[in-house]
């Protein structure tokens, strides 16, 4: 039996639970658009821990992963929207969004057991694109997925009578739909992690560190690669088809533009930034991440006037600009990632000393 | 006279024109220490790649334990009972010793992604069992005070125990050692046959591939020797040593 938790870590506990039901209320304060920039920096957790199971545990480069998170968003607002006059309840839709999700991870899978490294990257990474670009172009002969125009009028979430959409009164607390959105994307993050957590300390966790470490030894000793390559692959891409159920749910609307190649490469950058296989370092990652950028966009632009009394760089380009300065400096003096697991970091000091 | 373990019945494996096989058969018996040596380039490893599915042979087969070995994949010959190290050492660099030899405890454990995701009582108590089994392996190889150091931090000679240990965590009948003995000084050497000699009581067939003849005929009940992927002999270390065409091949005329 595992030992109690420690008075430490119960403190830990009570201090983050007591951050986490603050925080929506803070960033409240600043305006509701702030509540939804911390929804999407969560929606971003999920994601990455998601592409953290192919990319950190198992090894696998993958650049497409944004097209799981596509066929979830598509699955949920083609079944919840008045485009075919489906209405499905959300409880019922997100196991369905993670199933076709899941199918779609072998479907990539399959063909690319025999790859590695870059070659499967680009592999991946045009799977992305085929996705997206269906997306684009079903809306004839049959118009299926309303092509660029996208699909709008998506179902809000809603358990019974209870909608998300809107302001509701819990308690006497008055909660706004970015508010109560936000609950149910931690709740979900957290269900994440913690399946992140044990996946890591388990039978087929070390399995695929062992795919990931040398793919000969592991075959050697009996672990069926293939298998265990296109759980990988699965799992990840069921997170996504979760994460875009949820995305579809939330905002209203989806179209094609959400799913490019560069919302790919932030994630996997979240990955490998924050330190990947390392779950906090993931987590980290990911808000960093995706806060980032909008703290530069709202940012940028007073800062200038206050500094200079005019604008002399677009905050647009500016932002993006420091983004990628920043990105640049952490890989240079940290390339294990801000906060890399023990291991890693050990590895990377080590190669540089020319130990290894 | 003992029952065969393994029998290896005309094997021959070719690249391009190079005929690294050439209708190899021969038999390993239950409980014995099996040398193979031959010059460098005379198809021992690629015997042992035939032999545990990571070469598909061109021709022949082989016969383990009752049941012919398919060679389609090399999982399934740690399944059957097969397991190997590598000439070059293969650890899984970045794990601890520890986690290293769990691993090799996966072809004989069950738990599944269910399993890790909801904890219950089985897969709580098949992690239990699988670190004990993998500790008292390390121990079992005398490294159990390195339980904790990533695989690649350990020196030469015990990356060479972890990988014996690794292989036995797969509970094979039969294990296959390629050149363990090799960059070995001779206290190391000394101490590796006694661990080879011990597995060996302790009940499994091992099949050795070695450069260090003074080792392999020091040790092994029986010896094979291959030359230019074809078999010269097989017989007891003290007829190999005595045959002509054993001394002109190998040892130098």
């Amino acid at each position: 039996m595992k030992n109690w938790l420690s008075p430490k870590s119960t403190v830990g506990i009570v201090l983050i639970t007591v951050a986490l039901v603050a925080l929506p209320f803070v960033a409240a304060m600043g305006g509701q658009a702030w509540v939804r920039i911390l929804n999407f920096a969560i929606l971003y957790v999920f994601l990455a821990l998601g592409l953290n199971i192919v990319v950190g545990f198992a090894g696998l480069l993958d650049l497409g992963y944004i097209a799981f998170y596509a066929v979830g968003a598509y699955t949920y607002a083609l079944l919840a929207s008045p485009h075919f006059g489906l209405h499905w309840p959300f409880w019922v839709i997100l196991p369905i969004g993670a199933a076709v999700a899941c199918l779609f991870g072998v479907l990539l899978g399959s063909p690319t057991l025999k790859l590695r490294g870059d070659y499967l990257a680009i592999v991946t990474l045009g799977f992305g694109e085929i996705v997206r670009i269906f997306l684009n172009n079903l809306n004839a002969p049959i118009n299926v997925t309303n092509g660029p125009q996208g699909i709008t009028l998506i179902d809000p979430v809603a358990f019974g009578d209870f909608r998300f959409s809107g302001t509701t009164q819990i308690l006497g607390v008055s909660l706004s739909g970015p508010q109560k959105y936000y609950f149910l994307l931690v709740a979900l993050a957290i269900f994440v992690i913690i399946i992140n957590l044990r996946l890591q300390n388990s039978r087929i966790g070390r399995a695929w560190q062992a795919i990931r470490e040398d793919e000969i030894a592991a075959k050697a000793i009996g672990i069926n690669t293939r298998n265990l390559k296109l759980l990988a692959f699965a799992m990840g891409a069921s997170f996504g088809g979760v994460a875009g159920g949820v995305f579809s749910a939330m905002q209203g609307f989806v179209s094609p533009e959400s799913f490019s190649l560069i919302e790919s490469i932030m994630i996997l950058a979240m990955v490998v930034l924050g330190g990947m296989g390392h779950i906090p370092g993931v987590i980290l990652g990911a808000v960093l991440l995706s806060i980032l950028p909008e703290v530069l966009r709202y940012g940028v632009g007073p800062l200038q006037m206050a500094l200079f009394g005019k604008m002399l760089i677009d905050p647009e380009s500016l932002r993006m600009l420091i983004f990628g300065l920043a990105l640049v400096l952490v890989m240079r003096f940290k390339p294990a990632g801000l906060w890399p697991s023990p291991e890693r970091k050990r590895e990377l000091t080590e190669k540089r000393a020319g130990v290894v | 006279m003992a029952e065969v373990l393994l029998e290896a019945k005309a094997v021959a494996k070719h690249f391009g024109g190079v005929k690294a096989l050439r209708d190899v058969s021969l038999s390993i018996r239950q409980g014995e220490i099996y040398g193979l040596i031959g010059p460098n380039g005379a198809g021992k490893t690629t015997f042992f790649n035939c032999m545990t599915g990571l070469y598909i042979p061109d021709g022949g087969g082989f016969v383990f334990d009752g049941a012919p070995l398919k060679a389609d994949a090399p999982h399934r010959a740690a399944e059957r009972g097969i397991a190997r190290t590598f000439q070059n050492i293969r650890l899984f660099a970045n794990m601890t010793a520890l986690e290293n030899v769990m691993v090799g405890r996966h072809v004989r454990t069950a738990a599944g992604v269910l399993g890790a995701m909801f904890q219950n009582r089985t897969t709580r108590a098949e992690e239990a069992a699988i670190r004990q089994r993998a500790e008292d392996l390390l121990h079992y190889v005398r490294i159990e005070d390195r339980a904790d150091d990533l695989a690649k931090n350990l020196s030469y000679g015990d990356q060479r125990r972890l990988e014996i240990a690794r292989a036995l965590a797969t509970e094979p009948k039969l294990l296959c050692l390629d050149e363990p003995a090799a960059g070995m000084n001779a206290t190391e050497t000394e101490e590796l046959r006694d661990l080879i000699d011990g597995i060996r009581r302790d009940g499994t067939t091992i099949l050795l591939i070695e450069h260090d003849v003074k080792l392999v005929m020091g040790l092994c009940d029986r010896v094979a020797v291959l030359d230019y992927g074809a078999l010269v002999i097989e017989d007891v270390p003290a007829v190999v040593q005595k045959d002509q065409r054993v001394i002109e091949a190998y040892l130098g005329a």
